[in-house]
């Protein structure tokens, strides 16, 4: 009950922030631009980390690459984002992108294709994601690979996705990625009501994201995911097949963090190859462990409360931020093995 | 009751060099209730893993009625009715017990169907039952990590009673319980064999009195003796072989 009662409150704080943002800048409840901005992109992490917490804190898959199946999705709207600029760009091409004109592309690659409509590019922010944790889950799971050895794979995975989306020829725009972004089904990207719509179509997703994996957790589908977290030998001797369990959660919990990244690029309006960096995936984990995981409202918690500290952190001591990020790997499995949520529940009850 | 019979024929598994078993032949009709005994290294352990797939023999036959298990994995071969309950309970601790029943009964397995999954009368019927046969009602809504070694024995029975097997592999039941758990396990076993077969594992001589059914002990990987708790006891081999020479 407690736990409900923080995410509402949660809910309802956010929904208001656009709005306090209308009132005019003397007052006192306004809230600047900056924070509607970082809180549209602190949403969207915590899409990131449900779906993560869905993979591990469910199922035991501890994925050290989610923020490869993140700035796929990213790269899916990146792409759309990139085709309405249109003859905008700074060559002035009719249909090339900059940096294509720049690399003397003469035509589209094919898989540009179809990336003008909206729908595609969305639908490829799910299908992406989904196809990829498809086949790495498939190879993996049905090898028996799991624990620290699955973690390094995703690992390598997005190390491997990084290096290949740092390559010119590869068609995404190399090391600088996409940026310069104009519109999104045809509202100008830089103005507030544009950041306000982006920012409540997330904060809806959070929702409708949190709903679906409560559901989906409180189903027999969920209790034989976390038996197999807990004895997975057991429930393959119970005649379960563990493969397609755990590659159904993890591919929809890639799709989730898909449209996680989808929901990401228009509100910062850059994506690049970084975005795959194996230290994201990391303060993904980070989030989860920190927020609890195995509960819902402890990983999107998480999410907030790490990056809180994030941002307060890097505005006086940047340099200061892995030291902390590397302390809290440590300490909270140590000190918080049951996250931020383990405490609320000890001091509320239940 | 209809049943199939276990049958082992001329099975050997060689682990580098080391011969877990040797040759082994083993019959378990249907509805018998057999006791496997023998020092540590004998084989019981691979035995349970060679029936359950979770080895595969180096040479010999291993069949279930007509199914050959050396052909199938862990998981087909649960389905076809084999149930093993391992020397270490593991039960699902994050579970209540009745959830632990549930995951157990039988039902389709894959995600769809679990995502559907809606229990109804007749499931709850059957856990119901199966919670009072293992007399855990009390303890129903209880989590798993909750109870204590012995219950959590008998739980874990339960889970294989609720996939309806045909035959049932329990390793060392009684290890650790206390006496009075250690009768009523064997009050249970008793009670389950008949309907199903049952094939024990176990250390403790006077538990497998207790059951009062046919005896096999194995050595080095073969049968050295098969035959009544007294048969078994007045082998000279057996006597050898367990209290040296």
């Amino acid at each position: 009950m407690t736990r409900r009662l923080v995410l509402l409150a949660c809910v309802v704080l956010l929904a208001l922030i656009p709005i306090l943002n209308l009132l005019p800048d003397a007052s006192p409840f306004h809230v600047s631009d900056f924070i509607v901005s970082i809180c549209g992109k602190w949403i969207c992490y915590a899409i990131l980390a449900l779906a993560l917490d869905l993979a591990w804190g469910y199922a035991g898959i501890l994925s050290l690459g989610h923020g490869a199946f993140f700035a796929l999705g990213g790269y899916a709207i990146g792409m759309h984002l990139m085709r309405l600029i249109g003859p905008r760009g700074v060559y002035g091409h009719p249909i090339l992108p900059d940096f294509m004109v720049f690399l003397g592309y003469t035509e589209l690659p094919w898989y540009w294709l179809g990336f003008d409509w909206f729908i595609f590019a969305f639908a490829m922010a799910l299908v992406v994601p989904g196809l990829l944790a498809l086949v790495v889950g498939y190879l993996a799971f049905r090898s028996r690979i799991t624990g620290v050895y699955l973690s390094i794979i995703t690992q390598a995975l997005t190390y491997a996705l990084m290096l290949a989306f740092f390559r010119n020829d590869m068609g995404f725009g190399g090391n600088n990625g996409f940026t310069d972004f104009k519109e999104l089904l045809g509202m100008p990207l830089n103005t507030p009501a544009t950041r306000s719509v982006l920012f409540y179509a997330s904060l809806v997703v959070l929702v409708l994201a949190y709903l679906m994996c409560a559901a989906l957790t409180r189903t027999k589908f969920g209790r034989v995911l976390t038996a197999i977290r807990d004895a997975e030998s057991r429930v393959r001797f119970l005649g379960y097949d563990v493969t397609q369990h755990k590659l159904f959660v993890f591919v929809l919990s890639a799709m989730l963090a898909g449209v996680a990244g989808a929901l990401y690029v228009p509100q910062v309006g850059i994506i690049n190859p970084g975005e795959f960096s194996p230290g994201n995936s990391i303060e993904a984990v980070v989030w989860v462990a920190f927020g609890g995981r195995g509960t819902l409202v402890g990983a999107i918690l998480g999410a907030f409360s790490v990056n809180a500290i994030k941002t307060w952190l890097t505005s006086f001591a940047p340099d200061l931020w892995l030291i902390v990020l590397g302390c809290l790997f440590i300490a909270v499995p140590l000190l918080l093995p049951r996250g931020l949520i383990g405490l609320l529940r000890r001091g509320g009850g239940k | 009751m209809s049943g199939n019979s276990l049958y082992l024929d001329g099975v050997s598994v060689v682990f580098d060099g080391f011969q877990a078993l040797n040759n082994l032949s083993l019959v378990v009709e249907p509805g018998e209730l057999r006791a496997i005994i023998g020092p540590n290294g004998a084989g019981k352990t691979t035995m349970m893993d060679v029936i359950t797939g979770k080895t595969r023999p180096t040479k010999g036959t291993v069949r279930f009625g007509e199914s050959d298990l050396t052909r199938m994995d862990e998981a087909s071969i649960a389905m076809l009715g084999i149930g093993r309950k391992f020397q270490k309970p593991t039960v699902f601790d994050a579970l209540t017990v009745f959830e632990n029943l549930e995951l157990a009964l039988k039902a389709p397995r894959g995600p769809i169907p679990c995502l559907r999954w809606r229990l109804n009368g007749e499931a709850r019927t059957a856990i119901e039952r199966t919670l009072a046969e293992i007399g855990l009602t009390e303890r129903a809504r209880d989590r798993a990590g909750l109870l204590s070694h012995g219950q959590r024995q008998w739980l874990e029975i339960g889970m294989l009673l609720m996939q309806d097997p045909q035959l049932l592999l329990v390793d060392e039941p009684v290890a650790g319980m206390t006496d009075h758990e250690t009768e009523l396990t064997a009050t249970l076993l008793r009670g389950i064999a008949g309907a199903r077969s049952v094939v024990v594992v176990e250390h403790d001589l006077e538990f497998v009195r207790a059951l009062g059914h046919r005896v096999t002990v194995l050595h080095e990987g073969s049968v050295l003796s098969e035959g009544s708790i007294d048969h078994v006891q007045n082998d000279q081999r057996v006597i050898e072989v367990y209290l040296g020479r």
